[in-house]
């Protein structure tokens, strides 16, 4: 069974430039890979600046590609925490970065897809489905601004899902999320997040 | 006071009051932060008449850094007692892409982007 939220859109990975990195469980534990969530997105933003190059004649390419450097590594890295973060350790699934370029007709890239995929454990997919729905269904910049007051109250709380916030806010993407219950025994439950960040 | 991590250090000017951050913060969650807050929470306890937050070195922060960044802001903007100033540099993306937030979270709060 598939279950889609926001902006997700299949066609958008049929792109044939892409760059995928995958996290298998079955190593050394996800959660002590913490630091090579900033390694890869620093890693897959620079990948991306390839596609950018820098003229020296026109001084506005080398703040674009800074820019996008810094968009994609913010996003990136936060995909990637949540997907560490949430993954189901009882899950055999990897966890799967990606990224993708989309072109038009003329060649000229004009926007990036990232994606991150993770297994959910049952506990947490009602809470994580509501607060997609809260998001979604919000303001962006109210949503913001109402999480930020909230954490403030709770010390000990986590910012949910201000990751999420901050790419649609500051970042200006739009976010999907796929959800996959896989035909397995123990029915595991797979999300992937899409992000589309324009160039 | 100072903080240092692999890829970060933070400390505390306290003639100055100010919070100088330095190099990329990604740690995990509000609990990796504690040590960093426990620093801003201990500028707030002098009751200096202005804090700064020095910012222009910090290339990177995650949504748990401008969570925390948020908490202080909102935790002086209660006190109504301390000023608060925050210097960035337009240079870092996620500086111009966000710190424009913490002022809007308290528009008293004086922003030297530069």
């Amino acid at each position: 069974m598939i279950e889609i939220f926001g902006d997700f859109s299949e066609s958008k990975l049929n792109n044939e430039e892409f760059l995928i990195i995958g996290f298998s469980p079955t190593s050394i534990p996800i959660k002590q890979r913490w630091r090579n969530n900033g390694l890869s997105a620093d890693f897959v933003a620079d990948y991306l600046t390839t596609f950018f190059p820098v003229s020296d004649e026109d001084p506005s390419t080398r703040e674009r590609q800074v820019q996008i450097k810094g968009a994609v590594s913010y996003i990136a890295n936060e995909l990637l925490e949540n997907a560490m973060k949430y993954n189901d350790d009882a899950s055999k699934y990897s966890i799967k970065f990606g990224l993708y370029l989309q072109e038009e007709e003329n060649d000229s890239l004009v926007s990036t897809v990232l994606i991150a995929t993770n297994s959910v454990s049952p506990a947490n997919l009602d809470t994580f489905k509501q607060f997609i729905q809260d998001l979604t269904s919000s303001d962006p910049d109210e949503f913001y601004f109402k999480q930020l007051e909230k954490s403030a109250e709770d010390q000990t709380g986590e910012s949910s899902g201000l990751g999420f916030v901050t790419m649609i806010n500051d970042y200006g993407a739009t976010l999907g999320w796929k959800f996959e219950s896989k035909p397995t025994e123990l029915k595991e439950i797979t999300v992937t997040t899409m992000v589309q960040l324009p160039l | 006071m100072e903080i240092k991590g692999e890829n970060y250090t933070i400390g505390y000017e306290s003639d100055t009051a100010t919070v100088n951050f330095q190099g990329s913060l990604r740690l995990v969650g509000m609990a990796e932060y504690k040590p960093i807050i426990e620093i801003l929470d201990s500028a707030i306890a002098e009751n200096p008449s202005t804090i700064t937050l020095n910012l222009r070195e910090l290339h990177f922060l995650n949504s748990s850094g401008i969570s925390m960044l948020s908490k202080f802001v909102i935790g002086i903007r209660k006190k109504k007692t301390i000023s608060i100033v925050v210097k960035g540099s337009k240079k870092i993306p996620w500086q111009s892409k966000s710190l424009k937030n913490l002022q809007r979270l308290m528009p008293q709060l004086i922003l030297e982007l530069e």
